[in-house]
C-alpha cells in the first residue's frame, strides 16, 4: 500500500484540479467566469510547487498571479464590460470551419511532441549544489534569496528596471487624453 | 516508486497544461481570455522550470521563476492598458473585429 504515498494522491489531486479548471478557463463564454477558473488554476499549481519543496515560488505565485495579475484583469474585464455572448459566435465575423481545423491539427502536433519530449527523454547531467536535504536544512526561501542577491544580482536589479518601465508604460498608454 | 515519476508526471502535466493554453489562445476571440490562456502557457513553463531544478536539485530553477513572473507582471500591466486603449476606440476588443488595417 506503499505505492503511493501521501505525496502523490495530494499530487494527483491538484493536477486533476489544475486540468480541469484551466480546461474550464478556456472554455467559459462570461470572462468573468474565466478568471476566476484562472485563480483555481494557479492555487492548484501552487499547491504542485510546494509538493517539489519551492515554497518561496509557491507564495509569490498565489501573491503575484492569484493576487496581482488576476485582480488587474478582473478590474479590466469589469472596465470594457462587454456586451453578453459576444463570443457566442452569433455575430458577423464567426471563425470558419477551416481555423478550427488548422487550429486543432497545430495543437495535436504540440501535444504529441510534447508526450514525446516527456516519454523518450531521459534528463542527464551531473546534480547540482542545492540537495533538497541541504535546502531544507537552512531553508527555502533564505537560499533562494541568497542565490537571488548573490549570484543573480544584476539581473535582479535589470527586473526592477523593467518593472519601473511598465508601471510607467501602463500609465501612459491608459491615460486620458 | 512514486518518487522516481513524480518529476516525469509533472512535464507529463505541464505539456497538458500548455497544450490547454495554446488551443485556448488559437481559438478563443475575447483577446482578455486569449491574454489569460498565454498566462496558462507561462505557468506550464514555470513548473518545468521547477520540476526540473529539483530533479537536477539546483536552485537557478527557482531563479527563473522568480524572473519570468516579474515579465508576467509587467506584461500583465501594459497588455491591459493596451486592452483598455483598444476598447476606447475600437469600442470591442473581440480579436475578429479589429481588422482596421485591412482596407
Amino acid at each position: 500500500m506503499d505505492v503511493i504515498s501521501f505525496k502523490g494522491i495530494v499530487f494527483i489531486a491538484a493536477a486533476l484540479v489544475a486540468v480541469a479548471a484551466s480546461v474550464l478557463m478556456a472554455t467559459r463564454r462570461n470572462p468573468i467566469h474565466s478568471a476566476l477558473w484562472m485563480i483555481v488554476t494557479f492555487f492548484s499549481m501552487a499547491v504542485i510547487y510546494l509538493l517539489l519543496n519551492a515554497q518561496f515560488i509557491a507564495v509569490a505565485q498565489v501573491m503575484v498571479y492569484a493576487g496581482a495579475i488576476m485582480m488587474l484583469i478582473l478590474f479590466v474585464i469589469m472596465l470594457v464590460h462587454m456586451e453578453k455572448g459576444e463570443d457566442s459566435g452569433q455575430g458577423k465575423a464567426r471563425r470558419s470551419k477551416k481555423t478550427r481545423v488548422v487550429a486543432g491539427l497545430i495543437t495535436v502536433i504540440l501535444c504529441g511532441e510534447m508526450l514525446l519530449g516527456v516519454l523518450f527523454y531521459r534528463m542527464t547531467g551531473q546534480g547540482g549544489e542545492y540537495p533538497t536535504a541541504l535546502v531544507d536544512a537552512v531553508g527555502n526561501v533564505r537560499t533562494v534569496g541568497a542565490v537571488l542577491y548573490g549570484q543573480y544580482l544584476f539581473p535582479f536589479e535589470i527586473a526592477s528596471i523593467l518593472l519601473l518601465v511598465g508601471i510607467v508604460g501602463a500609465v501612459v498608454i491608459a491615460k486620458r487624453k | 516508486m512514486f518518487e522516481n515519476n513524480f518529476t516525469w508526471l509533472c512535464y507529463f502535466l505541464s505539456g497538458v497544461l500548455f497544450t490547454i493554453g495554446a488551443i485556448g489562445a488559437i481559438l478563443r476571440r475575447n483577446m482578455i481570455v486569449v491574454f489569460m490562456c498565454i498566462e496558462l502557457m507561462l505557468n506550464a513553463v514555470n513548473l518545468v522550470f521547477i520540476a526540473a531544478a529539483g530533479s537536477l536539485s539546483s536552485l537557478d530553477g527557482s531563479v527563473f521563476v522568480f524572473f519570468i513572473m516579474t515579465v508576467a507582471a509587467v506584461e500583465a500591466a501594459v497588455g491591459l492598458a493596451i486592452f483598455v486603449m483598444v476598447f476606447r476606440l475600437q469600442h470591442t476588443i473581440n480579436a475578429d473585429e479589429l481588422n482596421l488595417l485591412k482596407g
